[in-house]
């Protein structure tokens, strides 16, 4: 939006003395009708002379008026009104429950597995303990986790983190612990790089569908906006350079400055993975307009498909780019499916963007308690390995039986790699090819068929009737539930 | 950030301009509609004032939709952000687009210079340049390093004092964790139990409320009642549980003041704020001194007078953040003071955030603690949403590894608000569940703030006579971790340089990190801040031979 001012026009040209003044004027006129029809009639003028602040007049023990928070707060304390949060909300409040509450809201909304429960459990019995314990007299040493200690992660941990994130992407590239700031969780790295590379008013390029928790992430405190680079099916949703260099022209007429691209890989909704030809051209492109680059690679771990995952890391590391643009963001909650931990991490190769991330830390530190025990189970590499095969042949069959359930109902997913999720298109059930057709359609799994799937509305998709299923915390007997009850709702449309 | 301020406090003019033009309407008996070329048909002024008045509001008008644009995307983002990038038209209003476009484009015919609004189009397609971080976070980067309480940090951790290990490290009198007090005492007498219990596999692998857990908050409650000595009984549900004191202070900033306006701080203060309210929020500190002839009680009269000071340059002050127990002082806040205080913010319509961190570490026998909830708890609701308390866990704990603090509030907006923003500053899981165990059986509670208590007389106690011993006075305190000792005596001149001479030679000849004043903001040099929980009453010794040693030196420079 740009501001008209009045006699613009004598300074560029002509139409900004018109409109500049023209349009005020005629406002303000239809103001004062308003306010003079509002107004109540004229009060008694015996009455005290009304002065500027009535404050004054009141005694001390009458209140002058509620006290008002700062205007950024009132957006984040409003209830949200996307989809993805309804859809949580509505959950917590009738959740289903193959016992005791058969009739319950499926949950398939929050990307959460439980898929290795058993193997996390079998490892929690056995070492947490010692995990906790590590003086060296095997005496209980409170003061080893009780006192302050670095924000940014013990090196140990940090050293632990390095080792498991190149374990999990293959083997193919090796992190640096220098560059590596543990977060609690991967929500506050995001909001931490954000801050550290926009200021308030910048924009980040994002391709969609995207997560819809970034919204809340980026644009709640730090003022960054997004700016939605639009991805469609027949490209199975892949991000192209052509779209993101339309999109950052479209956003530098507009007159926003554009500080970097985040996207997510493997992709959240889609679960697509960036083939390495795309992620160099990714890195190019950032280079050449001299911007930030951020992975989200909180799913690099979650890869079951045949696709090979390569992380912006490696690329960075090849030496044909500068690597100082390059930043990753990591986390526990979904590969080890321990979100309850909170550790994250942001792994950038710009000394200034660790050094102040390190800063703020003290914001959102790990405990060290926690940290202990992630250095035991993260330096436990027998368990790991065994775990993160585990964790991929179980999301593949689970992904198999999802998907070919959905088959049979005649409903197709996009083609995926990695996640725990699928992206459904469910065109086929809209009543109407529109954006409303699809909330009409989220409406319906909600309260007919009691599902909750995220609708592609909330991740910004502009094709309507795609829908992200998470299945990763479904036991394989829900699954058939599930199926039915969509069954029957798409036969309610036929008939 | 700062560039948004001039705009600011001109459309608060604008404001205000509005305010008094109906008031001045309102005191002739009918509104008067002033027409633009009234002039024409009434005579004098119409053209004038129906021109300037409503161009000026239009232009305020725009400014005010354009700052509150960003809030709206936020909301109804999906279709607004898709719109206004498919199409180039802005969704807020269809008016000003079409006149932008043609003057954009008629511009660069005129001048035949691409003369744009962003000088971003004009730089080259390859800078080979460095990419550069945003221009806020240098201040994060700059933040302090060299301020005297981050290097005597660093140099106590480049060589820590160990009663075996290194004699000759320096000691740790500027950070206040409570460490050898009360810890073993709880922990130790069920640390499995309390720890195994609370890693039950869902309480890690599913996502919890990352506000707290209910049965959390109610242990949180609890233990805020025993400390406060049952005067009060907390409410669960206005409890918001954050990852320590600082993100706890950094959301409420955030919530109660916008970028660029104000809170209004008495000093000394504690060093933590200057980070925790400004770095991320953008909001300013406006200190307000008092003075060690007062006692360094704050005065209501210099509260207005700083409150008019900051109005009058245009600054929005959104409230007052006040420590009971004062940090670094330690005297507890009268039950007048608060009241007083409570009587001031209402006049001026202000927050209060009371910073309680220390409320269950009260040691003193004279003078109760006095919690700002107790205050306002006869209040009408009206005044109490107006106040905020800030408790550390941590802190009376002694546990600052486990990163936990509360807010509580009376405030709607602000709880639902703080509570989503506890995303980006959680509180784990484990921790959740460790402290549950550990403070959920009154019995435990009780025992620990008791023994918490006495441990931390006795070494004050001890700490201040050795001080006196040399002719060094401190300030009565009843609560928190520090001593506020007055070494003015010691000092060379009487000026910061000259305090910052004498904690340079107490880090390096004596060999302990003390916090000179005047990074707590005190305008009186001199003084500094001993933080006295982190010492066993083995150290307190050694600590008064390494003081009398610097002031032996001083002595003998004099």
């Amino acid at each position: 939006m740009r501001l008209i001012v009045p006699l613009r026009g004598v300074i560029q040209g002509r139409g900004g003395l018109f409109v500049g003044s023209l349009i005020p004027c005629c406002l303000f006129y239809f103001l004062q009708l308003y306010l003079k029809r509002r107004r109540p009639p004229p009060s008694d003028p015996t009455e005290l002379p009304r002065t500027f602040s009535r404050t004054n007049l009141f005694s001390r023990g009458n209140s002058i008026g509620r006290v008002r928070v700062s205007s950024r707060a009132v957006p984040v304390a409003k209830p949200s009104d996307s989809p993805y949060y309804i859809g949580l909300e509505r959950v917590k409040t009738d959740p289903y429950d193959r016992m005791t509450n058969t009739d319950g809201i499926i949950q398939l909304g929050l990307a959460e597995s439980t898929l290795c429960f058993d193997l996390l459990q079998r490892w929690m019995s056995e070492n947490l303990m010692e995990s906790m314990m590590q003086s060296d007299d095997g005496e209980f040493d409170i003061s080893s986790i009780a006192m302050y200690k670095p924000f940014e992660g013990l090196l140990e941990l940090r050293v632990a983190f390095a080792d498991f994130m190149s374990r999990i992407m293959g083997g193919n590239v090796s992190f640096d612990p220098s560059n590596m700031v543990i977060t609690a969780g991967g929500t506050p790295a995001i909001e931490v790089l954000a801050f550290c590379l926009a200021d308030h008013g910048n924009a980040f390029l994002i391709p969609t569908p995207y997560y819809p928790g970034f919204d809340r992430d980026i644009k709640f405190r730090t003022g960054v906006e997004l700016i939605p680079v639009h991805c469609r099916s027949s490209d199975n949703f892949t991000v192209t350079v052509s779209a993101l260099e339309q999109a950052l022209n479209q956003a530098r007429k507009r007159g926003s400055k554009v500080s970097g691209i985040l996207f997510s890989n493997p992709s959240n909704p889609v679960g697509n993975i960036l083939s390495r030809e795309t992620l160099c051209d990714i890195l190019r492109f950032a280079q050449e307009k001299n911007i930030h680059v951020i992975s989200d690679e909180i799913f690099a771990g979650s890869v079951y498909g045949d696709k090979e995952f390569v992380s912006m890391a490696e690329i960075a590391g090849s030496g044909e780019f500068d690597k100082t643009r390059v930043h990753i963001i990591y986390g526990l909650s979904k590969d080890l499916s321990i979100p309850g931990f909170r550790a994250g991490v942001i792994y950038s190769f710009h000394e200034d963007v660790v050094n102040a991330a390190k800063k703020l830390m003290r914001f959102s530190s790990v405990p060290v308690l926690v940290q202990r025990i992630l250095i035991s189970l993260l330096s436990d590499v027998r368990f790991i390995e065994g775990y993160m095969a585990a964790h991929r042949q179980r999301i593949r069959d689970k992904h198999i039986r999802f998907v070919e359930g959905l088959k049979q109902l005649g409903i197709p997913c996009a083609e995926s790699g990695g996640g725990l999720y699928c992206w459904v298109d469910m065109s086929s059930l809209l009543t109407s090819y529109s954006e409303k057709g699809e909330l009409e359609l989220f409406e319906k799994l909600l309260t007919v068929a009691k599902i909750n799937a995220t609708p592609g509305t909330a991740c910004y998709c502009i094709e309507p009737g795609w829908f992200r299923c998470c299945f990763t915390a479904l036991a394989d007997e829900d699954i058939p539930v599930i199926m039915e009850r969509i069954r029957q709702l798409a036969e309610s449309f036929r008939s | 950030m700062t560039r948004t301020e001039p705009n600011r406090s001109r459309s608060s003019n604008s404001d205000s301009d509005k305010n008094s033009g109906n008031v001045g309407g309102g005191r002739t008996t009918g509104m008067r509609v002033i027409v633009p070329l009234q002039g024409v048909v009434q005579g004098r002024g119409g053209l004038f004032l129906g021109s300037v008045i409503p161009c000026a509001f239009f232009y305020f008008l725009q400014f005010y939709l354009k700052r509150n644009r960003k809030n709206d995307e936020s909301d109804n983002s999906g279709e607004q952000n898709s719109s206004a990038s498919s199409s180039s038209s802005s969704p807020n209003s269809g008016l000003p687009d079409p006149t932008r476009s043609q003057s954009a484009g008629h511009l660069t015919e005129l001048t035949g210079l691409p003369r744009s609004l962003s000088r971003i189009l004009l730089s080259p397609r390859n800078s080979g340049g460095a990419v550069s971080v945003s221009g806020r976070v240098n201040c994060v980067l700059k933040g302090g390093d060299s301020s005297p309480y981050y290097v005597g940090q660093k140099r106590v951790e480049d060589d820590p004092y160990d009663e075996l290990g290194n004699p000759d490290g320096v000691i740790q009198l500027g950070l206040a964790q409570n460490n050898k007090l009360s810890l073993d005492d709880w922990v130790l007498e069920n640390p499995k139990e309390a720890i195994s219990d609370g890693l039950s596999i869902s309480g890690i692998a599913s996502y919890e409320p990352s506000d707290g857990l209910l049965e959390l908050k109610m242990a949180v409650a609890g233990f805020m009642t025993e400390a406060t000595k049952n005067s009060v009984t907390f409410d669960p549900s206005q409890l918001v549980l954050t990852s320590g004191a600082s993100s706890a202070i950094e959301i409420l900033s955030f919530c109660l003041a916008d970028s660029g306006n104000a809170f209004l701080v008495p000093t000394p203060c504690s060093p933590g704020y200057d980070r925790d309210v400004k770095w991320r929020t953008g909001v300013d500190i406006i200190h307000v001194p008092c003075r060690s002839a007062d006692n360094f009680n704050m005065s209501m009269v210099v509260l207005d007078r700083a409150f008019y000071q900051a109005k009058k340059r245009g600054v929005r002050i959104r409230g007052i953040i006040v420590s009971n127990p004062p940090n670094p002082m330690g005297s507890l806040l009268s039950r007048e003071n608060l009241y007083a205080l409570l009587d001031f913010a209402r006049e001026r319509n202000i927050h209060i955030i009371s910073n309680e961190i220390f409320a269950g570490s009260v040691h003193g026998e004279e003078g109760e603690f006095v919690s700002m909830a107790e205050i306002v708890d006869t209040e009408e609701n009206i005044d109490r949403e107006r106040v905020h308390i800030v408790y550390d866990l941590s802190k009376d704990l002694s546990f600052p590894g486990l990163r936990s603090a509360a807010i509580y509030s009376f405030n709607e907006s602000v709880l639902s608000a703080s509570k989503k923003l506890t995303t980006l500053s959680p509180v784990s899981s484990p921790t959740q569940h460790l402290l549950i165990s550990a403070i959920s059986t009154p019995k435990n509670v009780q025992r620990f703030v008791k023994t918490n208590r006495q441990r931390l007389q006795s070494i004050y106690t001890e700490l201040v006579e050795g001080l006196k011993e040399l002719g060094i006075e401190c300030t009565r305190s009843n609560g928190g971790f520090y001593c506020w000792a007055d070494m003015r005596g010691l000092i060379s001149s009487y000026s910061e340089k000259g305090e910052i001479e004498l904690w340079n030679k107490l880090l390096n000849i004596g060999k302990i990190n003390v916090i000179p004043g005047s990074c707590c903001h005190c305008i009186e040099p001199g003084w500094f801040r001993i933080c006295f929980s982190n010492l066993s009453e083995r150290d307190v010794p050694v600590v008064m031979n390494r003081i009398r040693k610097v002031c032996e030196t001083c002595k003998s420079q004099n």
